[in-house]
């Protein structure tokens, strides 16, 4: 008897991706950031989420994508990873869907790139794949971390 | 962990801290028997409670404790300083246990046959007294102790003491009333004075237990003041907007809001204080056990527990504080006989202080032990290359006094498990430094040590100055903040000169040396702006005693702002202390100006920081500032020497310079003093319009041990107090090599390397023989 997980879900550069909604504390519209200096592209900035500063991170970036259009302002996924409260830029909000574990399956060899330590699964719904992000790789690795200058 | 053994471990936790003070100040009153009983009656709960429980290992060891501590009491046994560390480490063990407990729930496996035989053998009086051992058993009257009604009675003189005791005595020959009913029914007192006296009595059993305190989580109070913060944010952003209204309820009700807000805030902090006492009361053990392993006697003294700082600060220089107590005794202080061969009691001092001063707090832990051995000091600082050995002979006390806090640095003659390992003092410096405090070591040798440290109230809300850099907000904590400087128009552009690249801005004299903070923030950024601007605003800041010149695009205003930790992926930044939510709801960073000098190579990294400002100043781009006397010797000589070296200028007339031998002298406060023409020394060619016989003769007295010599200059100039690089060392005797000074090329005179080379024996023997 296969178990059934919910599924926070995002496009971002309109493929479909989602992090399990234990992770989520919320999802919010667009918030105007303060940006940091000498931190590497990946880090958008802060943003102040009702009187705790949280960091954004842009995973159009981080996943190796093109920055999207000027004129598109990305969606706030926040959540709790590596210990901390950050929020995941992304393109758009999906919906809250709930995905048997059993039509899961590791990522394809063939995914190659930025991508491939960041996606934990993939899982087969019926008319296209979604991809689950591993949140704490996400944040962490050298691409998301500053080193001490 | 269930409520009931989270609450004993609590209890456990306060009891065993407050032991530990009891024990020591029993050693020093051994017939204290308040004491005594204090801690039985500790040791007693814990048994008690932890039998309760099932902890059954610490039960048996609190027990063997206990079975000692009551012979002590009944003064069947007398306390020796081998007892009280026996009960010492059996109140260690149960404080291990009970920590284990808290952590992995159990108690731990741990042997402690060890223990308890010491303290069953401990229970053999020596000097075999006749009292077999027998086990008193703890009388539950003594443990609960509350004021009688009969005592506050005669206390409040409603009764006399004769009908009371004659009451009392009527009750225990089974009178089944209580006493205040008999004394009604005597007449000697009336039924609305035992009234009021129960009264009484309920309220001093309230005060006397915990019921006027309450114990409440450290999280509860950090959220709360979070919530605080929010609410100080969202006041500011209020006031910004009413601000701009005309409508005056709006204006009323926005400043009682502020004052509201601004009391709240007090408040909040104030539960988050904690006297400074809490830290220090683990101290008298500390120091007992160091001086007995190092077989010393140090008595501990404080002064000012009461002064308050927040929790946070109070956490983050226990350990520091604690490294230094022990430093102290470990080597600071003596052995007993080293202080009777000198004079002193064979009991050192060590001496806590802490006080409020101009909203900081400042601690002091002074010793009377022997001082630092500033040679030594200085001797491992050459060693380790850390200063020069002809930087080392220059140094003030002072200067070779903080050479403590260099890394690596140890004058322990040899390694303890104590202190003596080379790390320490530089760790202790870094960790006040991370909290925005300062720390600063005075010696007197054979008098004692003095380490003063100066420490900010709180963390969480601070003053800050709000800059703009690229329209983006900034922070700087208003501690590090000396002045503000504006430049407009062409002083923008001329004021500003550049040292090898490097920008300095002269302030009041000084150079200043100036750092821009988009460059630091964008490094890829050229250079292209700074030149151009029409205005130049420079944030003068203080970093680790070291003065530099911030340019930022904009200054705004000065706020309370509340400091929140950056995210771990921010953490790296050296140049940022924290982010902050500004009025309008954006972050904001907070700089850190310490990072931020040292990323811009203001100030060095720990090992150079700790240079002697001099040589520092000249490593880097010259931040330091000194005093120097600009003097005027031959045609152009210019010489500069250190005003600290100049007891007086006098003037004489040329008729008062006589001949002593091939010297010039003359009298001067009834004595010969020698004069030294420094063109002479220097080979300087002779001036011709002054020192000709027309002038005054213009003279540097320098004295030293009470012989003096005069320094015969052609003028002085001015005193300047600059910054200065020193540059191409000198092969001349006297002279350490020049430097630029207001502009000029100026020799730096080696006053003691002149005086030697005109007077060989100034320096050496001949006793002063006149006190000036």
């Amino acid at each position: 008897m296969a178990s059934a997980q919910q599924f926070c879900t995002f496009f971002i550069n309109k493929q479909f991706f989602a992090v399990p909604v234990q992770q989520v504390q919320e999802v919010i519209r667009y918030q105007e950031m303060t940006c940091v200096p000498l931190v590497p592209p990946v880090i958008r900035g802060l943003i102040n989420l009702r009187g705790q500063i949280v960091v954004a991170f842009d995973l159009r970036r981080r996943l190796g994508y093109p920055d999207r259009p000027e004129d598109q302002l990305p969606m706030n996924v926040v959540v709790r990873a590596d210990g901390e409260t950050v929020s995941f830029l992304v393109d758009e909000i999906g919906d809250v869907i709930e995905v048997e574990e059993d039509c899961a399956e590791h990522p394809p060899e063939t995914l190659q790139g930025k991508a491939r330590g960041l996606v934990r699964a993939v899982y087969k719904l019926r008319d296209q794949l979604m991809l689950v992000l591993d949140t704490e790789r996400a944040v962490t690795g050298e691409e998301s971390s500053v080193n001490a200058n | 962990m269930d409520d009931l053994t989270r609450e004993f471990l609590l209890e456990s936790y306060e009891n065993l801290d407050r032991l530990d003070q009891d024990f020591v100040k029993l050693e020093t009153e051994p017939g204290n028997l308040e004491l005594l009983k204090s801690i039985f009656r500790t040791i007693h709960t814990i048994k008690g409670t932890c039998g309760f429980l099932g902890f059954s290992k610490l039960e048996t060891l609190a027990h063997a404790g206990e079975n000692l501590l009551s012979l002590l009491r009944d003064g069947h046994l007398n306390l020796t300083s081998e007892i009280t560390t026996a009960l010492l480490a059996m109140v260690d063990a149960v404080r291990q246990m009970l920590g284990s407990i808290d952590t992995v729930g159990n108690e731990g496996e741990r042997d402690d046959q060890a223990l308890l035989a010491t303290l069953t053998q401990l229970l053999q009086p020596k000097d075999a007294k006749p009292q077999p051992g027998k086990t008193p058993e703890p009388q539950p009257a003594e443990l609960t102790r509350e004021a009688n009604i009969e005592e506050i009675l005669v206390k409040q003189k409603t009764a006399k003491a004769v009908d009371v005791y004659d009451a009392v005595q009527q009750q225990q020959q089974g009178d089944p009333r209580h006493v205040g009913e008999i004394l009604v029914e005597k007449g000697s007192v009336k039924p609305h004075d035992v009234l009021e006296t129960l009264n009484l009595q309920q309220q001093a059993r309230a005060a006397s237990t915990s019921d006027s305190t309450i114990r409440v989580e450290v999280s509860q109070l950090d959220r709360l003041m979070n919530r605080v913060g929010e609410l100080v944010l969202l006041r500011n952003q209020i006031l910004q907007f009413s601000n701009s209204t005309e409508d005056s309820g709006l204006l009323a009700t926005s400043q009682r809001l502020n004052l509201i807000t601004t009391e709240l805030q007090e408040g909040v902090m104030k539960t988050r204080m904690q006297p400074i006492g809490n830290i220090w009361s683990k101290f008298p053990r500390t120091v007992r056990d160091v001086a007995t392993s190092c077989g010393k006697k140090v008595r501990i003294e404080m002064e000012g527990k009461e002064t308050e700082l927040d929790k946070t600060i109070i956490e983050a220089i226990k350990d520091p504080l604690t490294h230094i107590v022990r430093n102290s005794v470990d080597h600071g202080i003596e052995t007993p006989e080293k202080r009777l061969a000198a004079g002193k009691p064979a009991e050192g001092r060590l001496l806590l202080r802490a006080y409020h001063e101009g909203g900081q707090v400042n601690i002091e832990i002074s010793d009377d032990g022997a001082g630092l051995d500033l040679e030594k000091i200085k001797r491992k600082a050459v060693e380790k290359g850390a200063i020069t050995a002809d930087h080392a002979a220059r140094m003030s006390e002072r200067e070779a006094a903080n050479l403590t806090f260099l890394p690596g640095l140890s004058t322990a003659e040899k390694v303890t498990n104590v202190s003596g390992r080379g790390v320490g003092m530089d760790v202790v410096r870094t960790n006040i430094d991370k909290i925005g405090g300062t720390v600063d070591v005075q010696s007197k040798s054979g008098i004692g040590t003095t380490v003063r440290m100066k420490i900010p109230l709180t963390l969480a809300i601070i003053p800050a100055l709000i800059v703009t850099n690229r329209g983006d907000r900034y922070a700087i904590p208003q501690i590090s903040l000396l002045e503000l400087v504006r430049l407009e128009g062409e002083e923008a552009q001329k004021r500003i000169e550049s040292v090898q690249g490097a920008p300095v801005y002269r302030l009041r004299g000084r150079l200043l040396p100036l750092v821009y903070l988009d460059r630091q923030l964008r490094p890829e950024a050229t250079n292209e702006k700074a030149a151009t601007s029409a205005v130049v605003n420079i944030v003068v800041l203080q970093a680790d005693e070291r003065q530099f010149g911030l340019v930022v695009d904009e200054i705004n205003d000065t706020e309370e702002i509340v400091v929140k930790p950056l995210g771990k992926q921010l953490k790296g930044i050296k140049s940022f202390a924290g982010s902050t939510i500004m009025g309008d709801g954006r972050v904001a960073l907070i700089l850190d100006v310490l990072g931020l000098a040292q990323s811009a190579n203001v100030v060095g990294e720990s090992r150079e920081r700790t240079l002697s400002e001099k040589e520092a100043g000249a490593a880097t781009m010259g931040g330091q500032k000194q005093t120097m006397l600009l003097l005027q010797c031959g045609a152009g000589g210019r010489v500069a020497m250190e005003l600290s070296l100049v007891a007086r200028l006098e003037e004489f007339k040329p008729g008062a310079i006589e001949k002593a031998g091939d010297r010039q002298v003359v009298q001067y406060r009834g004595e010969i003093m020698p004069l030294i023409r420094i063109a002479e020394i220097l080979r300087l060619p002779e001036c011709e319009t002054h020192g000709d016989g027309s002038d005054m003769t213009q003279v540097v007295v320098y004295s030293k041990d009470g012989r003096s010599v005069g320094l015969v200059v052609d003028r002085i100039l001015d005193i300047v107090e600059e910054s200065f690089v020193r540059q191409q060392p000198s092969k001349r005797d006297g002279l350490f090599g020049s430097a630029v000074i207001q502009q000029k090329v100026t020799d730096l005179l080696d006053v003691h390397s002149l005086i030697r080379t005109a007077i060989p024996s100034f320096f050496e023997g001949q006793p002063a023989h006149q006190e000036q």
